[in-house]
């Protein structure tokens, strides 16, 4: 294999272009720093990628997929008319799972990454989610507090944009907010049946602006913001912070690369960062002087993992031997249910924001003597979305039959559906890691990953609490739960390990490094020119969703690394 | 595939790139983008030739997707829909979906013959519809019936799936969005009216 070890020296490589590349990006060149970025993906095009706006009629499968890929559980993740994000399976580049084990990992090859897709979901952590330790004795206390973090979260909020409104619950700090759009008639519902349960139901905050930022339109409500936003009203790190820096003059992109090993030659530090041009086949050398690793908390792992020399046999950073270790995701469980209320309401545009107008922060975050430790929170579904493969599948079976029955009741009983997921806390446990699989290479001659994972009791007990109180809330607004009202077993519904796609904690930061892989700014305790940028730092995984957290630690890293370099100290 | 439906839908997606392009949003690879996809779109007019099944498979199962999704006072059915169209279509791509559809066919024109003499197309309509009152419904699963409950269940969830995708379909449910807005609005009467039925 040829090898070329020209070419200049860059400030940093950043590895993956998702949030926490993204981030590092648009902070480190707003610096005036000089950056490589390095996507194992192709370069995106809105114009051309994107689906936005299109019906299902206007493709030649109406979204089934070719050969109805989709009724046989194949085809695109989450169908044809998302943005191009990633995949549940990519060819020639697989991983493994311990027998007795499950877990899916969704990997993506784009720029932007899975940002381009994602439920522009927002929360920031709380201040008690820093130290989860301190409060219940399981798992460990992060190395920085809310207090430290805060300021980035402002950061990132105010240049990302995301709705919301000051509600004070400890459990969801307020931050700086865009105006939300108002509930949908569905969501006004659920929000009464809450009120009357005492569960808090409050408007959504999601990386969507409803006003002019920074020269991104306001969002045109047409709902499809996972298909990818032509005017970019929602965030993604390709359009919001990517495309911009490339206007700098400080950044080159190095598409369709997929990062192999850092390289130290016996100095101690990162010299160059060792890929696959996958267009060529051929292994290539991009030389810096500091790395940010920013590939997914799991790639990040891998490549560590795959950095083997003298010194440091057991993979680059790992001297504590806890690279891989402490993986989560969320808890995922969902219940619908059939709200007769809903019927006969009339029509109307109920498009919106892609997603929901309204979310359920946890709120028993100060009750004690739960039966299960930490909380969730819940998302919503539901309105008259567009008509799509498999929209009635669910109508078909309740009613059976044909003619104009059928047809009338698919009439009368579209939109009168409600969802509601909740998204949860898993404790780390030592049967969830990810490690180097001994026999396994991708098509690249890259060791795969060989995932462990088991949920627990904790988890269990979680969800049969979602499942209680997400019968309440159907019921109390007069609806039917579809599917089990009494799952027999606890463990019933639960999501399958990697399936909500929040994996984080496989090279954790903390104060000491005999049992964490980077200090409080996610720099490596072994290695001081390492940097991790995505959610692979994270100390636990509480019950909010990643992605604005790992802006803001990114953009934290960011600032401590221009200034690091600033010093010569790195 | 081409209906007065489609074109305005194609004038909708102009109209957003409208709205796009004076919020500041929208560069010229994007324009272009949606000309092509209306030129796409023109491309799938046309009269249909079957890919996969033969004349008497394609005439039952226009037959059949007559019988599950009819026209009504409301709408057209998934004949108009395309949804032959499309199940042909996807069979002509998958070994395994066209098995389905050609078995279920002779499936269906076999216990037509011993009940009636008569395959499914040639036999009354009383006759037809007696055949499928029986393989609509999981209760009368049975070794006799248990194949054609099978096919059943696929013919209907994709003729449902065709016709709802259509423009046709589209209206039939009354989905009146994806057109974009300069603000979302939420109405204050459907408001009232479901709360209201709810008692909250």
């Amino acid at each position: 294999m040829q090898i070329n070890r020209g070419g200049p020296v860059y400030d940093v490589v950043v590895i993956g272009s998702g949030a926490g590349g993204g981030t590092t990006v648009k902070v480190l060149t707003d610096l005036g720093v000089s950056v490589a970025l390095i996507e194992a993906g192709p370069m995106l095009n809105p114009a051309k990628d994107f689906k936005e706006h299109m019906w299902p009629s206007q493709l030649k499968e109406r979204g089934a997929g070719a050969g109805g890929a989709t009724y046989f559980g194949k085809g695109p993740a989450f169908g044809p008319f998302l943005a191009p994000n990633g995949y549940w399976d990519i060819e020639g580049e697989p991983y493994t799972v311990a027998p007795g084990n499950e877990f899916r990992w969704f990997r993506s090859r784009i720029l932007g990454g899975r940002t381009n897709h994602y439920g522009r979901i927002s929360l920031r952590f709380a201040d008690y989610d820093f130290a989860p330790y301190s409060r219940d004795g399981l798992g460990t206390d992060w190395p920085v507090t809310y207090d430290e973090i805060s300021p980035y979260y402002d950061k990132a909020e105010a240049f990302i944009g995301v709705t919301g409104t000051k509600e004070g619950i400890r459990s969801a700090p307020d931050g700086i907010f865009q105006t939300p759009p108002p509930p949908r008639v569905h969501e006004v519902l659920i929000k009464k049946s809450c009120d009357k349960l005492k569960i808090p139901c409050i408007p959504t905050r999601l990386a969507i602006i409803t006003k002019p930022l920074n020269g991104r339109a306001a969002c045109h409500y047409c709902g499809q913001c996972g298909r990818g936003c032509v005017t970019a009203s929602n965030y993604s790190s390709s359009q919001v912070q990517i495309f911009p820096a490339m206007k700098s003059g400080k950044l080159t992109i190095f598409p369709n690369s997929m990062a192999r090993e850092l390289i130290t030659n016996g100095s101690g530090k990162v010299t160059a960062v060792s890929y696959i041009d996958k267009d060529t086949r051929t292994e290539r050398q991009i030389k810096c002087r500091t790395v940010v690793l920013a590939a997914s908390a799991c790639e990040s792992a891998r490549l560590l993992l795959n950095s083997k020399g003298p010194g440091y046999s057991n993979g680059l950073a790992n001297s504590s031997g806890v690279v891989g270790r402490y993986l989560t995701d969320s808890t995922g469980y969902g219940l619908s249910g059939y709200v007769p209320a809903l019927e006969g309401r009339g029509r109307y545009d109920d498009d919106g924001f892609g997603g929901m107008h309204m979310y359920i922060p946890w709120w028993e975050w100060d009750k004690k003597n739960k039966t299960f430790p930490r909380g969730y929170h819940v998302e919503m579904g539901g309105g008259y979305s567009m008509p799509n493969v498999g929209s009635f599948h669910g109508t078909c079976r309740s009613h059976e039959g044909y003619g104009k029955s059928l047809k009338d009741a698919i009439r009368n009983g579209y939109g009168n559906t409600v969802g509601l997921s909740g998204r949860g806390e898993m404790i780390p446990n030592e049967n969830t890691f990810c490690e180097i699989d001994p026999t396994v290479v991708d098509k690249f001659g890259i060791p795969v990953l060989r995932f462990h994972f088991k949920w627990t009791d904790y988890e269990f007990k979680q969800v049969r609490h979602m499942h209680e109180n997400f019968t309440n809330i159907i019921e109390g607004m007069g609806g039917r739960v579809l599917g089990l009202r009494n799952p027999e077993r606890e463990s019933s519904g639960i999501s399958v390990g990697g399936t909500i796609i929040h994996e984080i904690g496989t090279v954790r930061m903390g104060n000491d490094p005999k049992t964490s892989a980077l200090n409080k700014y996610c720099q490596a305790h072994d290695v001081k020119n390492v940097f991790v940028a995505d959610a692979g730092p994270f100390v636990s995984n509480p019950d909010k969703n990643p992605t604005l957290t790992i802006c803001a630690m990114a953009w934290r890293t960011s600032e401590y690394l221009a200034e690091e370099l600033r010093k010569g100290n790195v | 595939m081409s209906n007065s439906n489609e074109n305005t839908s194609r004038r909708d997606l102009f109209r957003n790139v409208a709205l796009a392009a004076v919020l500041g949003g929208l560069d010229v690879e994007a324009a272009q983008h949606v000309h092509t996809t209306a030129a796409a779109e023109k491309a799938t007019t046309g009269a249909y030739k079957a890919k996969l099944l033969n004349a008497h498979e394609y005439q039952t199962m226009q037959k059949l997707a007559d019988l599950i999704l009819p026209a009504d006072e409301h709408s057209k059915g998934a004949l108009d829909a395309g949804a032959v169209e499309f199940i042909d279509l996807l069979c002509s791509q998958n070994p395994e979906l066209a098995s389905i559809y050609t078995g279920g066919i002779s499936w269906m024109d076999r216990a037509m013959e011993k009940r009636y003499g008569k395959d499914f197309v040639s036999a009354s309509a009383e006759q037809r519809t007696a055949l499928l009152d029986l393989i609509a419904y999981r209760k009368n699963d049975s070794p006799e019936l248990g194949p054609g409950i099978v096919f059943f269940d696929w013919a209907r969830k994709m003729v449902v799936d065709a016709f709802y995708t259509s423009a046709i379909g589209v209206k039939d449910v009354g989905y009146m969005g994806n057109k974009g807005a300069s603000e979302f609005k939420v109405s204050q009467e459907a408001i009232d009216y479901v709360v209201k039925r709810s008692g909250l």
